[in-house]
């Protein structure tokens, strides 16, 4: 790890902070426990507008440098305002970016240099689960692709492996992979 | 006045192998073993069982084996650990179940159901895999499913008919698989994290490149990320000639699925992840044979050419969840984890999460010991012929121990 560190290479990520995070939450395990958060308002119509500004992390009440607004919508063929991208494709958005911060962050600590990544997700979907059309159907996506295109001064095993060490951090990756549980509560 | 300035608990490969270097160092001392000699290769072991590396590579100090190449049983290997125990004159008590530790005044406490004895030192070598672990949702599983743990499976027949869900995929999960199919049972196999190697790679079992690349050699200096090495799982081979991979598996019809996730409402439900896994297994094992092959030309070894195995074929797409309820699924075996059992120790030595603190076997109470857990001192520190290496090194150190109370 040392060796990365002293590496010219340069992707961005600032390794050490992560390496020092690493070893400090992992004597202080309190501190790792994050809860993040959004509010959602709904608009009109499908609209709605998320605020993302606070979360708790490293034992306290923590804040993004400014609150982020996120639109979500549907598209006409919704019959729909189409003021934002439908949350489905929210999901898709996150799992890329989780992912393609996983693979900076990989390449940054094995002194891999980046030059270009860029990935295109496609999840497929049948309406009949939404639409309540066939019960056996299911309403989320039957399937999602990831795609990679990378250029970076690796070959093309150490480029798979960094993907591969990305989605096995991915947190993104394991919401969606594997169940949890969701409790929804009103007032 | 202690009875014996050590007690070895465990008269397995491990305990045997220390009893033998205090021997030649003239160090007083007493084996331990709940059983008999060898016990949980005598209890804790399914029938068909072969050991998974080749016969040469399993050999105690001192011994051989007519048939290096062959893969020897549990009962073959219980056999030679008692021609071990007989020529080393290995001072065992078996039948004598050690149920405490405690530490006083610089002296051991060993409290047995046979009654109290003192000891300078204690080795613990009770093995790595003494405790079967499943996961915590196993008892949300309906009371009609069967739950077994490999250590007290012994044959297909155990198991009620109907399909049987194998829960992990390391060296016992695909065995058991591969027998129970073999045996005619539908089997589902939900595979978690793994490690796939060939059985024989350019003419040779790997066994035979993984000793001589000196991967098993690698000593936990030379290591990376030790926490990640220590999670090493066992790779997916069988003593035999038959490959176990999930392609060889899915070949005989075992229908391969995601780590089990949960199993909540009667339902059995699988990470959608498994495409990952195995890709990054099949990364792993060609970041192995890519070392074997450059050692092959290094070394200037005549072998035949490279004959990687194919990438692993997965269905498109794999169940994410299975009805526990509709009578088709009738048992799990979690083949799901092993870990050390050092419950009977009484004294401050392990960390946050239960962990047994040691460096490299020595514990940082003076005078105890630990032997044959994963990446001890070395790679193949919990292998059988790991086991030499590393009772030398502590009897080494315990001797040097004597030597400094002496000199004080």
């Amino acid at each position: 790890m040392t060796q990365a560190q002293t590496s010219p290479v340069d992707n961005g990520v600032d390794l050490a902070a992560l390496l020092d995070a690493r070893t400090a939450l992992e004597g202080a395990p309190e501190a790792a426990q994050f809860t993040w958060r959004t509010s959602c308002e709904w608009v009109e119509g499908v609209h709605s507008r998320s605020i993302i500004e606070s979360f708790f992390g490293l034992g306290e009440e923590q804040k993004h440098t400014k609150a982020f607004t996120i639109e979500a919508d549907h598209p006409p063929q919704f019959s729909a305002s189409d003021e934002g991208v439908t949350p489905v494709e929210l999901v898709l958005s996150g799992l890329a970016s989780c992912l393609t911060a996983g693979i900076a962050s990989v390449a940054q600590n094995r002194g891999i240099q980046l030059h270009a990544v860029k990935a295109s997700v496609e999840g497929d979907m049948d309406l009949a689960g939404i639409l309540g059309i066939d019960s056996d159907v299911r309403n989320g996506f039957h399937a999602i692709r990831v795609n990679f295109d990378i250029r970076a001064d690796a070959t093309e095993d150490e480029i798979a492996a960094l993907v591969a060490q990305s989605q096995k951090r991915s947190a993104v990756f394991d919401i969606i992979t594997n169940p949890g549980n969701v409790t929804v509560t009103v007032g | 006045m202690p009875d014996a300035h050590a007690i070895i608990i465990g008269a397995g490969q491990c305990g045997l192998a220390m009893s033998r270097e205090l021997t030649s160092r003239a160090i007083d001392h007493i084996v331990l073993d709940r059983g008999k000699v060898g016990q949980s290769w005598r209890s804790e072991r399914w029938d068909s069982l072969r050991m998974l590396t080749p016969n040469w590579a399993n050999l105690l100090p001192g011994m051989t084996h007519s048939e290096p190449d062959g893969y020897m049983t549990s009962g073959n290997f219980v056999a030679q650990l008692e021609a071990f125990a007989a020529v080393s004159k290995a001072e065992v008590r078996t039948n004598t179940r050690v149920e405490r530790i405690a530490q006083r005044g610089g002296l051991f406490e060993v409290h047995c159901d046979t009654g109290v004895l003192i000891a300078r030192s204690v080795v613990l070598a009770t093995g790595a895999a003494s405790r079967p672990i499943v996961p915590k949702f196993a008892h949300l599983m309906p009371d009609e499913i069967v739950q077994i743990t490999p250590d007290k499976y012994r044959a297909p027949s155990d198991l009620p008919k109907g399909e049987v869900l194998v829960v992990g995929a390391s060296a016992t999960g695909v065995q058991l698989a591969h027998e129970l199919r073999l045996a005619g049972r539908d089997v589902t196999l939900a595979v978690g994290n793994h490690v796939r190697l060939p059985r024989r790679y350019r003419g040779r079992d790997i066994e035979h490149w993984l000793h001589a690349t000196g991967v098993l050699d690698q000593t936990t200096d030379e290591l990376h990320d030790l926490g990640r090495a220590l999670k090493l799982i066992s790779p997916q081979l069988m003593g035999g000639r038959d490959d176990v991979d999930l392609n060889a598996l899915q070949a005989l019809g075992i229908k391969v699925v995601g780590r089990l996730a949960a199993a909540r409402d009667g339902t059995a439900l699988f990470s959608g992840g498994l495409a990952h896994l195995a890709t990054a297994a099949d990364l792993k094992m060609h970041r192995f044979l890519d070392l074997t092959d450059a050692w092959i030309e290094e070394n200037g070894v005549i072998a035949p050419p490279p004959d990687r195995p194919a990438p692993t074929a997965l269905p498109a797409d794999p169940a994410l969840s299975r009805s526990l309820e509709d009578g088709t699924i009738r048992s799990v075996i979690w083949a799901t984890e092993f870990a050390p059992d050092f419950s009977i120790l009484d004294m401050p030595v392990f960390d946050r999460r239960g962990r047994l603190v040691h460096n490299g076997g020595v514990c940082a109470m003076p005078g105890l010991y630990v032997l044959g857990l994963p990446f001890l001192r070395r790679r193949r520190s919990h292998h059988i012929s790991g086991a030499a290496a590393d009772a030398r090194d502590l009897a080494d150190h315990l001797a040097s121990q004597i030597k400094g109370r002496a000199a004080a």
